[in-house]
């Protein structure tokens, strides 16, 4: 069985379509890189699986239960039950490009804030996780300090930290290490890779060519809300088939 | 120009008893205003129109009116009407402190829930979806994230509201209370001198905004920390 499962998703911005049906399954301990020009509707596509953005067609599951949408006057969906749809989201855990680390929490308090209030864990449970998760990504030295006071590395791996916390069926990574400096990207990618080497299930829009290469076992390609082309990363990156894919990689691949 | 002491000297008591009046009035009619600020501020935030609507209409009458004709409404306007006179409130209505501080709740809560709405709108985006991508609930975004947020960085506006409202309470002396300034204004009718009995009552507003200012500053010290560049 999937452990997540979007199927022929669509999505448009006024009469724009930026997805145009794109699918996707990740079985227990699959990392899928999703790739692609920027526009070409994978961020997007992203933020869709936990309802950050309303699709407009198409359908999700988590092990297998289907998230039930409704459609709106513009079509567009939304969660029929908003208690399943944070359900849900507590169990799909998101790491943003710009972090999103709520500023007035130290970063412990950022890691404890969701199980606690959102899971009902005790205090003391939160308080030992949230210290194992931030020793985990190797910011455990920092765990009393804010966002503000923090390298982006280290608000990375905080809120990678605060994801794990949750304990979460899938990880869902939009574009991690796009707004960090050259020289932080590394122990961020380096945290990720560990995840993965775990057997996190994990679904990750990135920029990063060697990460989609050498970490995830499917690579999704897409181009202007379709995808082009899909499969294991090495073999396609090496030999990519359609036309598109070979432009992209000629671009970003030096 | 002689600045005659012991006329002030004498009347010490009545000033600090004009002190006891005006901090009542400020806490009171702050508490309240602030109670009432924080549903109207996110009345004010809030899409849909029947909520946001009459929170607007209430901040921009009561910012658009002076407080003093506020005051006036209150206190002798509304004695005018005899079912006000014969209304289970009226014991309250004829009472000059409680007009007073029902006047001052009343404005500042419309001011504070401005600079609240303000805050909470400059929240940004990103802590809110990273709340609801850990699947918060609305009542759980607001109350652990957007209002713990926005409430500290409210602070340093808020402290000037603060300050605004204590210079604020000397109308009082208007309705006939013996605050800072209604000790002023005793002292100033039966001794004939407006200079001595004012520029006293300018000193105690001085110490208490000195005051004040000391303890916004310590509890931005406390609350707003994240705000402030790193420490080496």
């Amino acid at each position: 069985m999937y452990k997540l499962e979007v199927q022929d998703l669509h999505k448009r911005y006024g009469s724009h379509e930026v997805l145009k049906g794109v699918s996707l399954a990740a079985k227990a301990g699959d990392v899928i890189s999703i790739i692609g020009s920027s526009g070409s509707g994978k961020s997007t596509f992203l933020r869709c699986i936990n309802l950050l953005e309303q699709p407009h067609g198409g359908k999700i599951l988590l092990n297998g239960e289907e998230l039930k949408l409704l459609a709106n006057k513009d079509g567009a969906l939304k969660a029929a039950d908003p208690k399943q749809l944070q359900r849900m989201r507590s169990r799909l855990a998101m790491v943003f490009q710009h972090f999103n680390l709520w500023s007035h929490m130290s970063a412990l308090e950022n890691v404890m804030e969701a199980p606690v209030h959102v899971l009902g864990v005790s205090k003391k449970e939160a308080l030992e996780k949230a210290e194992h998760y931030l020793n985990k990504v190797g910011v455990a030295h920092r765990k009393d300090a804010y966002p503000a006071h923090m390298s982006g590395g280290e608000q990375q791996r905080v809120a990678i930290a605060r994801a794990l916390a949750m304990e979460p069926e899938v990880m869902l990574f939009d574009e991690p290490t796009s707004a960090l400096d050259p020289e932080l990207v590394g122990e961020v990618l380096k945290v990720m890779q560990d995840l993965a080497m775990e057997g996190r299930t994990m679904v990750v829009v990135t920029h990063e060519m060697g990460f989609a290469r050498e970490v995830s076992n499917q690579l999704v390609f897409l181009h202007k809300g379709v995808v082009e082309e899909r499969g294991c990363p090495k073999e396609v990156l090496v030999n990519p088939q359609s036309e598109r894919l070979k432009q992209f990689l000629s671009g970003s691949l030096k | 120009m002689i600045f005659d002491y012991n006329v002030i000297w004498e009347n010490l008591p009545l000033y600090l008893g004009g002190v006891l009046v005006t901090l009542k009035l400020l806490l009171i009619a702050l508490a309240l205003g602030l109670a009432m600020a924080i549903p109207l501020g996110l009345m004010r935030v809030s899409k849909s129109q029947l909520l946001n609507f009459p929170a607007w209409l209430y901040t921009y009458v009561i910012r658009g009116t002076p407080m003093l004709v506020q005051l006036f409404l209150i206190y002798y306007g509304l004695a005018q009407f005899e079912a006000v006179r014969e209304g289970l409130l009226w014991p309250y209505l004829s009472d000059a402190t409680f007009c007073a501080i029902l006047a001052f709740a009343i404005n500042t809560s419309a001011y504070s829930a401005e600079i609240l709405a303000g805050s909470l709108r400059a929240t940004p985006h990103g802590e809110i979806e990273a709340a609801k991508a850990m699947g918060m609930s609305r009542a759980k975004l607001y109350r652990r994230i957007l209002l713990p947020s926005a409430l500290r960085r409210a602070l340093p506006q808020y402290s000037n509201e603060v300050i605004m409202m204590l210079h604020t309470t000397s109308l009082a002396s208007i309705v006939t209370l013996i605050d800072i300034t209604g000790a002023a204004r005793t002292v100033s009718s039966q001794h004939y001198l407006p200079f001595e009995a004012f520029i006293t009552a300018g000193a105690f507003y001085l110490v208490l905004t000195f005051i004040l200012v000391r303890l916004f500053k310590s509890a931005e010290r406390r609350w707003l920390v994240y705000l402030a560049p790193r420490k080496a």
